[in-house]
């Protein structure tokens, strides 16, 4: 009690002091985390802004009169008629219709090149998809140009000179024509998600990168997920504790920060020189992101694990169950929303990796949506990758929506993290 | 553990079988032909039966390596160059069994020097891209000195007092050699002791030492001056937009696509323009090449047919849809040696 009175005409000054440390700390870290929050928002708007224009298109709508002629003659075509039909000659040929004035060759061109070169195929998949058309007249939108389509968005200015545009006086005259006769106009633009890699800007979407990424993260899954749980098990549960497991334990923390374009060189060297599995395949892929995600597995399974209470697994041996029972049926359930948590957390990460890809030969060119995992495949992060690499300005708008489905995917996958850690976690 | 994975690993690859036939064609190679060979690739897909090629981006060097890897089909069929095969190159397919290979040549790619819109243009010659990029530059006869120049004026009067400032390629690129080897080097020869350390001038008293005028006209400033700007392009575009002083290094294509942020210079008084590289009269441009295994075609579908659709005249003859991706087109001669060459599949010839 003296001792204390002793010290007080000292404290108050170092308790203000004190204080004045605690309130910066404080607002040091709130500045930090305000900082970070301003950072993510500038990005997200950022792509956001410029990607939201790829979600539209700019359309042609063109009254389309299908002759018999043009299939063959004959009432019933056959399929392979129908494949090879004029689908070009056809569209050009309404076009011209709309434009009577246009004579020359150089002109007719230059009006047929508002029209997507990609509009005669969307025009045949509509055939063939409906046959019964045939000799009937149809009214369809067909996608117009990139050119055109960053004149319709704003993003390259109409007054702008020939060279800029990239579209001449009397094309641009076209341009409004249609315009105001509402034959052109930007419309959602189903493209982006259901059609694989072009490289004209207008007919290209994220289907086969969307797909070739989801068959990688099943197969990276179904490999690293059993092996990391079972790795973290033995090394938690059944391992002795001696030099050789530590030396692995070392080893397993050290896989984790590899730089993960080591690994693609792994699996270049491995699977595709001597494995010999086919180049570019998911199959490939998800193997070499699962030697990257199963340390990531390992280490949170293992925390996990650490995280369930002896007392489970003594009172589990104590009424007569093995070793493995009392870890199989009471320890792994209990550890299992965070061992969920760490798979999907490493897992989502691998999604955004492009750099072993690359070693694989999945940065390619995959216009077909692959069907197997052996199919040549690329993945989201990776057509982030190449279209931003483009010349076309049409291109800029799709790497933002890429970036946006990327974000989309990753987003998800945490979410689902968080609800199953929700549901499940329990608390000692 | 290890066993578990082993036996793991090599239950999953018989699961999934050794490398089956394969139906479609493989491309790797130059990130420059890149953006055109993927365009005939759609093109070649969509109009025929065969499915669309595979193509990747390698650059030429790794692209000829996994070419040059061996005959079979987990080798691919056909590499992309941003310059032609080395004989080094050639010894290495023909050690791996690869013996015909069918060189097709695909046009000409200019390489611009060009600046945001904002700034003046510039009016440049090899020589001022020589003395103001170069490590080292001649100080009289026989004489180097390390780069001294700070601005454009230094380098040439009649260039504005501007700081040197050059965004381009990494030396991995395939640009960065071409320009090396046209601009700097072009410039580089106009010393005429230079050029004579080249073939040896017995008249000037020179020896010829090839590997010291390479070094001399071939290496780059490391001093700031030129920055090194990574693969990409169009990030190379968006910097001279915010930087109005800077100049920057990129192929032709970008400059065709983005003509209302940036602006070629000049070089040596003709513009980075169509008809003038197609013409030659702009000195930067070089060939762009595709090889074909010969011993694939017949094996994987569809090659000989993708050929031909590379080298038809709607593709890349002068008015080719690969023309709106800005490709140069060759002239009449060249064009109709290549169509030979792709009709019979000529075996390459290196002089």
């Amino acid at each position: 009690m003296t001792e204390m009175t002793f010290q007080m005409p000292d404290l108050p000054k170092g308790l203000a002091k004190r204080h004045k440390a605690e309130k910066r700390f404080r607002l040091m870290a709130l500045a930090s985390v305000l900082l970070g929050l301003i950072f993510l928002a500038v990005l997200f708007i950022n792509v956001l802004t410029s990607g939201a224009d790829a979600i539209r298109q700019s359309k042609v709508r063109l009254d389309i009169n299908l002759q018999i002629n043009d299939f063959g003659g004959s009432k019933g075509p056959d399929i392979q008629q129908l494949k090879n039909a004029n689908y070009q000659g056809i569209i050009k040929r309404t076009i011209y219709k709309n434009f009577p004035e246009v004579k020359s060759r150089r002109d007719k061109r230059g009006l047929y090149r508002l029209v997507s070169s990609g509009a005669a195929y969307e025009l045949r998949e509509f055939v063939l998809d409906d046959p019964s058309k045939i000799g009937t007249s149809i009214s369809i939108w067909l996608p117009a140009s990139d050119d055109v389509d960053m004149i319709m968005k704003g993003k390259v200015s109409r007054t702008a000179s020939s060279d800029v545009r990239r579209l001449s006086d009397q094309q641009m005259e076209w341009l409004e024509k249609l315009e105001a006769e509402g034959n052109l106009e930007t419309k959602f633009n189903w493209t982006l998600f259901s059609s694989g890699d072009s490289r004209e800007p207008e007919l290209a979407g994220v289907a086969a990168a969307m797909v070739g990424s989801l068959y990688s993260i099943i197969v990276c899954l179904i490999i690293s997920f059993p092996l990391g749980v079972m790795a973290a098990l033995y090394l938690e549960s059944f391992a002795p504790k001696n030099r050789f497991t530590s030396f692995i334990e070392v080893n397993i923390n050290n896989l984790a920060a590899v730089p993960s374009i080591v690994f693609g060189l792994l699996g270049l060297a491995v699977f595709l020189n001597f494995f010999e599995l086919p180049r570019s395949a998911p199959l490939v892929g998800g193997m070499v992101l699962s030697l990257m995600t199963m340390p990531t597995i390992i280490i949170a399974g293992r925390v996990a694990i650490q995280g369930v209470p002896p007392s489970i697994k003594e009172a589990a041996l104590a009424e007569g169950a093995s070793p493995v029972q009392a870890v199989f049926h009471h320890v792994l359930p209990l550890a299992m929303p965070g061992v969920l948590t760490g798979t999907i957390i490493g897992t989502a990460r691998a999604l955004g990796e492009t750099a072993p890809l690359l070693m694989i030969g999945m940065v390619a060119f995959v216009v077909d949506v692959p069907k197997s995992i052996l199919d040549p495949a690329t993945a989201l992060p990776v057509q982030v990758y190449l279209w931003s690499d483009m010349p076309e300005k049409g291109f800029a708008e799709r790497t933002s929506a890429a970036i946006l489905v990327l974000l989309a995917f990753v987003g998800l996958m945490n979410l689902t993290a968080v609800l199953l850690r929700k549901k499940f976690e329990i608390r000692w | 553990m290890f066993k578990k994975s082993l036996f793991f690993a090599v239950a999953l690859v018989s699961m999934t079988g050794v490398a089956e036939a394969r139906d479609q064609i493989k491309i790797v190679g130059s990130s420059t032909v890149y953006p055109f060979s993927t365009v005939v690739a759609e093109q070649f897909g969509k109009t025929t039966s065969f499915k669309t090629p595979v193509v990747e981006s390698t650059g030429s060097g790794g692209g000829l390596k996994l070419f040059c890897a061996g005959i079979g089909v987990k080798h691919p069929d056909i590499t992309n160059a941003s310059r032609r095969i080395k004989k080094k190159e050639v010894e290495r397919c023909e050690k791996n069994g690869i013996t015909d290979i069918v060189e097709v040549k695909v046009g000409y790619d200019g390489i611009v020097v060009a600046n945001s819109k904002k700034s003046e243009m510039f009016k440049l010659t090899r020589k001022d891209l020589f003395l103001a990029l170069a490590k080292d530059i001649p100080a009289g006869e026989g004489k180097l000195q390390p780069n001294p120049h700070k601005t454009w004026k230094d380098v040439n009067s009649s260039l504005p007092a501007v700081k040197i400032e050059v965004l381009g390629p990494p030396p991995t690129s395939g640009t960065r050699d071409a320009f090396a080897e046209l601009a700097l080097e072009g410039g580089c020869k106009k010393f005429k002791w230079i050029k004579a350390m080249k073939k040896g001038d017995k008249a000037l008293g020179i020896k010829k030492d090839k590997k010291a005028y390479k070094r001399l006209c071939h290496t780059v400033r490391e001093d700031g001056a030129y920055i090194e700007a990574g693969e990409n392009d169009n990030m190379i575009i968006s910097k001279l937009e915010a930087n109005p002083k800077a100049l920057g290094i990129f192929g032709y294509s970008f400059l065709d696509q983005n003509a209302d942020k940036v602006q070629g210079s000049t070089i040596g008084g003709n513009a980075p323009t169509f008809e003038n590289i197609a013409d030659g009269s702009y000195p930067v441009s070089r060939p762009l090449y595709f090889y074909v295994k010969k011993a694939h075609i017949g094996v994987i579908p569809g090659i000989e047919e993708y050929m031909q659709e590379f080298a038809a005249e709607k593709t890349s003859g002068p008015d080719g849809y690969l023309g709106d991706k800005g490709l140069i087109s060759m002239g009449d001669v060249e064009r109709a040696r290549r169509k030979e060459i792709v009709m019979n599949l000529g075996n390459l010839k290196l002089n």
